[in-house]
């Protein structure tokens, strides 16, 4: 069923922004505290923009499994397109977050007191690097390959 | 000094007492329908009851005793109590499918009455989503953003309407997106999904605007504490409401799949 390819897809690319915003939660504001709860330079776009992300990511990341466990019950999931479509999602959220929210939007920065220059491109590089394993990934798997699953099964 | 001590305290236990009464009557009686109705209809499942006593006791913790003292001078402990009372309180009540009981407890005719209010215009119009979210975010940014919050504390009377306000609205946000007493006004999982996401950024942004700016009367250390427990708190009971109505969604899908094999 082509639904279900995109279904792959799409639930790859959600569940990747979600680990993104999640892992950015974690390790650069509650263990390292590197980030800022609210940098006060913040003006009110970084903070819409910030509060936007925040609460899709939440959403995304608990939708995108649902989604699997929907495509998996139909032995439609394509293991290797959706992780894919995950590495995909998480380095377009990183280049939004290290490029658009940190620079652009000015919501916090990496870190504070250091010369930050550095940091912006280790980040930056490794998003990008991210996004184009991804890519390779979607690649090499077509998704034609997840239609066969989805006609192997009775119900499709 | 010793007997006045004594007096205030004994003034306390009563009002505390009179305060929970009538959360113990609403625990009564819907451990009456329930058992009442259980006679003639299916087993009412036991977690249910069990989140009709979490919610009041959200509820009750909220507008009584220690952290609802607390809440008049301490920014913090508001927060925990508006935590509990528009939020927590709210998801737990309607986990109990209130409105099913009364159905299946009620006489017909009455039942028929109350179903009937449940589809006119006016319970379709408060509870479509984004009516029910503008009624519950728009009440918060309006509390913090302007002088509320502190004529709040200075009126019995907006601090009545304002704590009722806050609960009703949380409950009818909750019931406009999750489904499960019956709803007659039903709208998309698009529409559900996307209103839950903006309320959620909603609610993330007034903390962080609240840590940034403390409402009239309250010292930025405090507003700092109080802004990230909204923000973590919230987060914490939104994530609930998301995994629920993802739940719903895939339920639903199931029970489509389930449908066209029959088929």
């Amino acid at each position: 069923m082509k639904n279900d390819a995109s279904k792959n897809f799409w639930s790859g690319i959600l569940f990747g922004l979600g680990t993104v915003a999640f892992i950015d939660e974690v390790v650069f504001h509650q263990l390292l505290h590197w980030h800022h709860f609210y940098d006060l330079s913040t003006p009110s776009i970084g903070l819409v923009s910030d509060g936007l992300f925040h609460a899709f990511s939440w959403f995304a990341t608990v939708f995108a499994l649902f989604l699997v466990a929907d495509l998996r019950k139909r032995n439609a999931w394509n293991k290797k397109r959706w992780f894919g479509a995950e590495l995909v999602g998480a380095g377009i959220f990183n280049l939004y977050d290290g490029i658009i929210q940190h620079k652009m939007m000015r919501i916090h920065q990496i870190r504070y007191d250091v010369e930050i220059i550095y940091y912006d491109v280790v980040w930056n590089v490794i998003a990008a690097l991210i996004l184009v394993i991804g890519l390779y990934i979607l690649k090499k798997n077509p998704s034609n390959s997840s239609r066969k699953a989805g006609e192997d099964n009775a119900l499709t | 000094m010793h007997l006045h001590e004594h007096s205030a305290a004994e003034i306390q236990v009563v009002e505390l007492i009179g305060g929970i009464v009538p959360f113990l009557l609403l625990i009564f009686v819907y451990l009456i329908s329930v058992y009442y109705t259980n006679q003639s209809y299916k087993t009412w499942p036991l977690y249910r009851i069990l989140c009709w006593i979490l919610g009041l006791l959200s509820i009750a913790v909220s507008l009584i005793g220690p952290i609802a003292d607390r809440a008049h001078t301490n920014f913090n402990a508001h927060m925990y109590t508006h935590l509990l009372l528009g939020m927590l309180g709210p998801l737990f009540i309607a986990f109990a499918a209130p409105t099913t009981l009364l159905l299946r407890t009620l006489p017909t005719n009455y039942a028929r009455l109350v179903s009937k209010f449940l589809k006119s215009t006016y319970v379709r119009t408060v509870s479509h989503p984004i009516t029910a979210s503008l009624l519950n975010m728009g009440g918060l940014w309006l509390l913090y953003t302007t002088d509320l919050y502190s004529a709040m504390h200075d009126s019995k009377l907006l601090y009545l309407l304002i704590h009722i306000h806050v609960f009703l609205a949380g409950y009818l946000f909750t019931i406009s997106l999750l489904y499960i007493d019956p709803t007659a006004h039903r709208t998309s999982f698009t529409m559900r999904a996307t209103v839950l996401v903006l309320a959620m950024a909603g609610h993330g942004i007034l903390s962080k605007w609240i840590y940034a700016h403390p409402p009239a009367g309250i010292k930025i250390n405090d507003a700092q504490q109080g802004g990230m427990t909204m923000y973590y708190g919230g987060d914490l009971i939104d994530l609930v409401m998301v995994i629920a109505l993802c739940y719903q969604y895939f339920r639903n899908k199931q029970t489509m799949v389930e449908k066209s094999i029959v088929r």
